[in-house]
Parts: C-alpha cells; sequence; structure tokens
C-alpha cells in the first residue's frame, strides 16, 4: 500500500527534496538565457515553462504542458533541480514529464485544466508533485493524493499578492484552528474539511502540514516575498514578477535575499531600493470569477 | 549544554535543529558574521549548494565562517553542506565554496530526483547501522591526506571525516535516527 508515512522509502525521498528547497526561490523561466540569470541569483530551483503566467493570462487559449525540447535544454543548462507543469488531471502530461527525468512536477491551475473533477493520484508517480491550494482542505486533499510540497495558489500572473495572502492566511488558521481542537472534534473536522482524518489528526497533533508549505502566486517584490515567509510560507515561487519587471536579474537576486533575510527589515530596504518598474500588475478586483485560475481545481 | 549552530540561509535548516534538540543541545540559526561567537560548533545543512555559497559571498559571511572552521571549530556538512566545505568539486570549479576539506566531490552524482534513494549504512565508531537518504546526492570521488572514511557505500566514501571536520553524501537529519549527531556533538565538539 502506497501511504503518505515516513516508513515509505519513497514517499520519504520526494518530501526530503521538499525540504531541500525550504527557505528559498523557484522561479519561473521560459529559456535557458533566463534559467542562468535565476541560477545566478541564488534560485532553488527553476519552473521550465514556455509562457509565464502574465502572458498566459493575456493571450488566452488553452494553456499545456510545455514541449519536451525546452525543458531539456533548460536541463541541460542547469545544476539546480527543474520543475515543470502539467494540466490539472492529465495524467499523460505528467507521465511524458516524469520520462523526462526532471526532479518535480507541478499538477498546475495555471495551465488549462484537463479534468474537471479529478486530480492525478500522485503516487503512482516516482516523482515528486507539488500542488496549489486555497485552505486547508483542499492541501490536505492534494497531500492524501501524494502531493510532497504544498503551495498557495494565490492569483498567477497578475503580480499582486492579495490571494497569497488570503490563501496562507486560511491554510495557518486552519491550522491553528485544529490544534485547539479535542480528539472528539476531529472526524467532524475532517468532514467539515473535506479532508482525509489521518491528516487532520497529523497537523492537530504537529502543528503544521506533513509536506512544506510553500507560496505562490501574485509575489512581485522583495517585500512580497518577506511578507509570505512571514504568514508561514517556507518558500517561495516566483513567476511573472521577476521576468516582467524592468530588471530581472537584479529583482531575482533581491527577492533571493529578502526570503533569506525576511526578519531582517534593515536588510528588506536596502534590498528593495532602485529595482525599477515593478511588474505592471492586475487588481483582482477587476477579474471575474471566469478569469481567476485559482477557482480550477477543487 | 552545548550551542551548536546551524547555516540559517538555505534548506533543511529545521529538520537539523529538532535533530540537535532532541540531543540535548541548545541551537542557532546563523547567518551574519557575529551569530559565529556564541556557537560550539556548527552544521552545514542539505539544500542548494550554489544558492548557499553565492549567500555566504554576498552576506559577508563566506571568509569570517572559513577562518572559524580554519582554526578549529568542529563543522559538519550534509549533502549541500558537504559541497560547500569540500577543496575541489568536479566540473564546477568556480563554484563558491569553503573549499576547507581535502575531498574531490562531484554534483547530482547518484542521478537526479528518480534515483534518490534511503538505505543503511555500517559507520565506524556506530554500533548500530545508520539510515540514510540520498536525494540527488553529491559523491565523493577522492579523498586527499588527513581524511579518514567512515562509511561507504558502493566503493564510494559516504561519510568521511578530517580533523574537525565531518561530512556526508547523505541526509542523516531526514531520518528518526540521531546517533550521528550525537557523534558530532560528543565527539568533536568541546563541552
Amino acid at each position: 500500500m502506497k501511504t503518505t508515512t515516513k516508513q515509505n522509502p519513497d514517499w520519504k525521498v520526494k518530501v526530503g527534496l521538499a525540504e531541500m528547497l525550504k527557505n528559498g526561490v523557484i522561479m519561473d523561466v521560459t529559456n535557458v538565457e533566463q534559467a542562468k540569470i535565476a541560477e545566478d541569483a541564488g534560485a532553488i530551483a527553476v519552473m521550465a515553462l514556455e509562457r509565464v503566467p502574465s502572458d498566459i493570462r493575456a493571450q488566452g487559449g488553452v494553456a499545456r504542458m510545455s514541449d519536451p525540447k525546452m525543458i531539456m535544454e533548460i536541463k541541460k543548462a542547469v545544476s539546480i533541480p527543474v520543475m515543470a507543469k502539467c494540466r490539472i488531471g492529465h495524467i499523460a502530461e505528467a507521465r511524458i514529464l516524469q520520462a523526462l527525468d526532471i526532479d518535480f512536477i507541478d499538477e498546475s491551475e495555471v495551465l488549462t485544466p484537463a479534468d474537471e473533477e479529478f486530480h492525478i493520484n500522485k503516487h503512482e508517480f516516482k516523482i515528486p508533485f507539488v500542488c496549489g491550494c486555497r485552505n486547508l482542505g483542499e492541501a490536505l486533499r492534494r497531500i492524501g493524493e501524494g502531493a510532497a510540497m504544498i503551495r498557495t495558489k494565490g492569483e498567477a500572473g497578475t503580480g499582486n499578492i492579495v490571494e497569497a495572502v488570503r490563501h496562507m492566511r486560511a491554510v495557518m488558521g486552519g491550522i491553528h484552528r485544529l490544534q485547539a481542537c479535542s480528539k472528539e472534534e476531529l472526524m467532524t473536522e475532517a468532514k467539515n474539511l473535506g479532508a482525509p482524518y489521518d491528516l487532520v489528526c497529523y497537523v492537530a497533533e504537529n502543528g503544521k502540514l506533513p509536506v512544506p508549505n510553500f507560496s505562490a502566486g501574485g509575489v512581485a517584490t522583495p517585500a512580497d516575498a518577506a511578507l509570505m515567509r512571514l504568514l508561514g510560507a517556507e518558500s517561495v515561487f516566483v513567476g511573472s514578477g521577476i521576468f516582467k519587471s524592468s530588471n530581472p536579474k537584479k529583482v531575482a537576486k533581491a527577492i533571493v535575499e529578502a526570503t533569506t533575510n525576511y526578519m531582517d527589515a534593515k536588510k528588506l530596504a536596502k534590498l528593495s531600493e532602485n529595482l525599477g518598474e515593478a511588474m505592471h500588475g492586475i487588481d483582482v478586483r477587476q477579474l471575474d470569477d471566469k478569469q481567476l485560475f485559482a477557482n480550477r481545481g477543487w | 549544554m552545548k550551542n551548536i549552530g546551524i547555516l540559517g540561509i538555505q534548506g533543511a535548516i529545521e529538520e537539523h535543529e529538532a535533530m540537535l534538540q532532541a540531543i540535548g543541545c541548545n541551537t542557532f540559526w546563523i547567518k551574519e558574521p557575529k551569530d559565529l561567537r556564541h556557537i560550539d560548533g556548527i552544521i552545514l545543512p542539505g539544500g542548494e549548494s550554489t544558492s548557499m555559497g553565492k549567500q555566504l559571498e554576498w552576506s559577508g559571511m563566506m571568509e569570517p565562517l572559513r577562518k572559524a572552521i580554519a582554526k578549529g571549530m568542529p563543522a559538519f556538512g550534509t549533502c549541500a553542506g558537504m559541497i560547500l566545505l569540500a577543496k575541489e568539486i568536479e566540473g564546477n570549479s568556480l563554484q563558491s565554496r569553503l573549499g576547507l576539506m581535502n575531498i574531490v566531490v562531484k554534483r547530482n552524482a547518484y542521478g537526479s530526483q528518480l534515483d534518490s534513494f534511503v538505505t543503511d549504512l555500517d559507520v565506524a565508531g556506530l554500533s548500530q547501522r545508520l539510515p540514510a537518504v540520498f536525494i540527488r546526492a553529491p559523491r565523493i570521488e577522492a579523498c586527499g591526506d588527513g581524511v579518514e572514511t567512515l562509511a561507504s557505500y558502493r566503493n564510494h566514501p559516504v561519510l568521511v571525516r578530517q580533523g574537525n571536520m565531518l561530512a556526508a553524501s547523505f541526509h542523516p537529519e531526514l531520518t528518526e535516527c540521531t546517533d550521528l549527531h550525537r557523534y558530532f556533538v560528543s565527539r568533536m565538539v568541546a563541552g
């Protein structure tokens, strides 16, 4: 039986890699040149994709897995782990990405979902998965399916941190609530959250998710990265925020240093100086429900 | 109680912290040169060695840390931490590192994530076999003067010691076994 227990060696090495990525920054890159900029700026992994989320949002149409050739070129160009995205529920794209021998798959709402009812059974794969969530129940459902890392969905491609904050507050608030519950209450909590009972019990006892808890979707500045760390994120994904800014090299390095030194406000002030223009960004309130990526998946 | 620092830049810092606290140490995250003053030994955790090396340079920590370890501060590097300690990195000669241990390492030489594995090892000086998690692990290709091999896996050393420095290709901190942390703290760190 494939389980999310520490005794299962496959699970241990999947979550183990996620643990190694803590306290760092994972950057979206669309070509070899950007991948090298990311590595030089101290990124701990890169996400290889053809279009950053803000372009996917602007161009519309169906967003799919990236060209394997482009992913492999990036894998060859850097020594840090490489991730790539498959569509929610797209088992075949996930199998293709695993066959490329990359390090992590993001089953991502940024791409157009292939299945609106079921996510991938990630226990069937040897490669680790990261999945997005908006709240604790969603996080625990994905972990129940075998996700080795959780990230907030935020609202990718907006350069607006508000949704990532909402989702991280919801996850952390949910954790705090479970910690205050008596044992009798936990089954009812599991029912209300729509989450596996054993994982609800784990969170109640340990005060954290059983896998690393990262943040994504809207990080555009060093201060945004620091904010997400302060709210409980163990690492930060940055998508459009770097290569849609006017000075990607400088912004990338500043976000890496801000993620490490998120408690040091003086250092953050220095890191925020003279970064040029940040990505333009979108007010999420101007988007209607159909335009929100975060509503994809359940 | 011994005061053990953990290089607090990036990686699996909390896991080492939990192990050290379980065996009765005070722990500190080390981010700046001044943090080095109050510790008896330091752990360089797993994570991404390129990111840690660059940030050590940017923060002005590289030189003070190198000096402290060269002067005898006990240091234990796991995975990326071992790469930071190594004198030579095969294929990445320019990568920022402390470069104090007479070993040649090759990054990701055990393969990519799909080749990551769990095993257990016979370790010289430990009575029980040691569980070890290898994740995109670096391989020790050669050892120079003064380096003692404490454990090997498939004809390559995976745990080595040179005086005040201990280095492992693997992650003891991802298991439930504190034996190697106990070895470091009780035999290498003066009270």
